[in-house]
C-alpha cells in the first residue's frame, strides 16, 4: 500500500485542518463518527504542541481550523488554543454538543477571536434529544447556548444527524435551527461508519422514511431562502455515482487526532497498511506532502478499472476510498456507489437493509459511544 | 433580501461576525473567508467588499467606485447589487 508512487499533480496545500482536541464527551451519541477505539485522556496533545501544530497549519496555507473532539469544551485550555488560532491567523470554528460551555466561557472565546459556532442537535424535542445523547439535560444547555452565541454575535451553524429516532422531524429541525438563531443548518443522514456501523440496525431509517425526509428538507429552500443556509447531506445508497469523498483524498483538509495521528479523514484508519504520522515527530508540512498515507491515493496512479479509464476520475476521484475497503476489501477500488463498479450489488444489499426495516419498532437498543468500556464488536 | 433590484440605495451593507476579507499569501489571492467556505474573490469583489463597512450606503459605495475607477455609474451598480444580493442569500453580507 505504501509503495513509493509518483503523485502525478503537484500538490495544492490544505485548506483546513481538523482538529479532534479530546476524545473526551459528555455526550454518548451512538453514530459519533470518532473511531469505536477512543484516544484516553492520557496522551492527549499537550497545549504547547497543539500552538505549534496551528502554527505549521497557518504557514502551509491552512485556512479554516475546525476545532472538534469529542467535545473540546472539555479541554481546560481551549480558549487559550482558540486564541492561538486567532493569532496565527486561522478562521476558527468550534463544533460543540454545547455541554461544558457556560456564559462566561462563551464571552472569553468570543473574545479570544473565536469566528463561528457548529452546534449539534440531537433532534427538536428535548425528551428524545437527550435520549439519543445519553445526557440529561443536553437539550437544554444547548438552547442555552446557542443563545449567547447569538449575544456575542457570533454566526451559528447547527447541525443535525438524522436517523430512525428523529427523521420524522428532518424538516422541523430546519425550522428549530431558524428559532435558535442559526444562519447555517445542517441536515446529515447517518454515514455509517464507526459507531453509526455498530448501531445501524438501531440507526436505519426506512427507504420511504428517507425519501419523505429528503423531500421535506429539500422543501425547505425555497421557504427559507436567505434567512437560513441549508447544507444537506442525503444518504447515497440509492445514487448512481459516488461522492467526491473529502473533494478528494488529501487535497483540502486533514485530520488530528487527541494522541496526534494525522489522517487524511477521520476514517482513514479502518484502511489496513497504511502509514500514519504523528505530529510529535513531524511537522504539518513534511505530513502533508511526505506522509505515506496522504500521498496513498492522490492523484490517479493507484486507480482500477473502471475509474482508471473514466471520464468522471477527476470529479469524484472514484469516491470513498474507506467505503470502497469496507464493502470491497480494497480501497482501491471504485466506490461501490457507482453503478458502474462491479461491486455494486453489495450496496443494493445494504439499502435492501433499508426496506426490512419496521420504522414502527423504535430505534431504542443502542450502544452509547463510551471512552470506558470497550463496545461489543458487530 | 435576495432580489437585486430590491434593495435600498440606503442599506448600508456591511460583513456580519464570522466574515472575513483576506489576502492570502499562500495562494497569492482574495479571499472571502465564512463559515465552512471559502470564496475566492475577483479584483471587482474586492474593492466592493472592502467598501461595505456598515457605514456607507450602497449609494456612496457605487459613487467612491465610479469615481475611483471612472467607470459608468449604471453598470458598477449592477454589479453591487448583483454580488450583495448573491452574499445575502447565503448570509455573508447583512444589508
Amino acid at each position: 500500500m505504501n509503495a513509493p508512487q509518483k503523485v502525478s499533480e503537484a500538490v495544492a496545500a490544505p485548506v483546513g485542518i481538523l482538529a479532534e482536541l479530546t476524545h473526551r464527551c459528555p455526550l454518548a451519541c451512538p453514530y459519533c463518527s470518532n473511531p469505536v477505539e477512543l484516544d484516553a485522556r492520557e496522551g492527549e496533545l499537550d497545549t504547547e504542541t497543539w500552538k505549534r501544530v496551528f502554527s505549521e497549519a497557518a504557514a502551509v496555507g491552512v485556512l479554516h481550523a475546525h476545532l472538534s473532539g469529542g467535545e473540546p469544551a472539555s479541554r481546560r485550555d481551549l480558549v487559550d488554543i482558540v486564541k492561538h488560532c486567532h493569532d496565527v491567523g486561522l478562521y476558527t470554528n468550534l463544533i460543540t454538543s454545547g455541554v461544558g460551555i457556560s456564559e462566561a466561557r462563551m464571552r472569553e472565546l468570543a473574545d479570544a477571536g473565536l469566528d463561528h459556532v457548529q452546534l449539534s442537535i440531537q433532534d427538536a424535542e428535548a425528551q428524545s434529544a437527550d435520549r439519543i445523547g445519553g445526557y440529561k439535560g443536553g437539550f437544554a444547555r444547548k438552547m442555552d447556548v446557542a443563545k449567547w452565541v447569538n449575544e456575542v454575535g457570533i454566526p451559528l451553524t447547527v447541525n443535525a444527524v438524522i436517523h430512525r429516532a428523529n427523521i420524522a422531524r428532518a424538516g422541523r429541525m430546519v425550522e428549530f435551527a431558524v428559532e435558535l438563531g442559526a444562519r447555517r443548518v445542517e441536515i446529515a443522514h447517518t454515514q455509517y461508519y464507526a459507531w453509526a456501523y455498530l448501531n445501524r440496525k438501531a440507526l436505519m431509517p426506512s427507504r420511504e422514511q428517507v425519501e419523505k425526509a429528503v423531500a421535506e428538507v429539500e422543501a425547505m429552500r425555497k421557504t427559507y431562502a436567505g434567512k437560513i443556509v441549508i447544507d444537506h447531506v442525503a444518504p447515497d445508497y440509492y445514487a448512481r455515482y459516488p461522492k467526491a469523498c473529502m473533494g478528494g483524498w488529501a487535497k483540502r483538509t486533514l485530520n488530528v487526532t487527541p494522541h496526534g495521528k494525522a489522517l487524511p479523514c477521520h476514517a482513514a484508519e479502518t484502511i489496513p497498511g497504511l502509514e500514519f504520522w504523528n505530529v510529535r515527530e513531524h511537522s504539518i508540512s513534511d505530513i502533508w506532502f511526505n506522509a505515506p498515507a496522504f500521498n496513498a491515493f492522490r492523484g490517479d496512479d493507484w486507480m482500477l478499472e473502471p475509474c482508471r479509464s473514466c471520464p468522471r476520475k477527476h470529479q469524484d476521484y472514484g469516491g470513498c476510498r474507506c467505503q470502497a475497503m469496507a464493502l470491497t476489501g480494497d480501497p482501491r477500488n471504485a466506490d461501490p456507489i457507482c453503478h458502474l463498479s462491479p461491486h455494486h450489488d453489495k450496496v443494493a444489499a445494504i439499502a435492501a437493509t433499508f426496506e426490512e426495516v419496521d420504522a414502527n419498532v423504535p430505534a431504542t437498543d443502542y450502544v452509547y459511544r463510551t471512552l470506558k468500556t470497550q463496545a461489543p464488536v458487530a | 433580501m435576495s432580489d437585486a433590484a430590491a434593495i435600498s440605495p440606503e442599506s448600508k451593507p456591511h460583513l456580519p461576525r464570522g466574515m472575513h476579507l483576506k489576502h492570502d499569501e499562500t495562494r497569492g489571492e482574495w479571499l472571502l473567508m465564512a463559515p465552512e467556505r471559502v470564496l475566492k474573490l475577483n479584483a471587482v469583489a474586492v474593492e466592493i467588499l472592502k467598501r461595505c463597512d456598515g457605514k456607507a450606503t450602497l449609494g456612496e459605495i457605487v459613487d467612491q467606485l465610479a469615481a475611483a475607477f471612472a467607470a459608468d455609474r449604471e453598470r458598477i451598480e449592477t454589479d453591487v447589487r448583483a454580488l450583495l444580493a448573491e452574499l445575502a442569500a447565503k448570509r455573508m453580507v447583512d444589508l
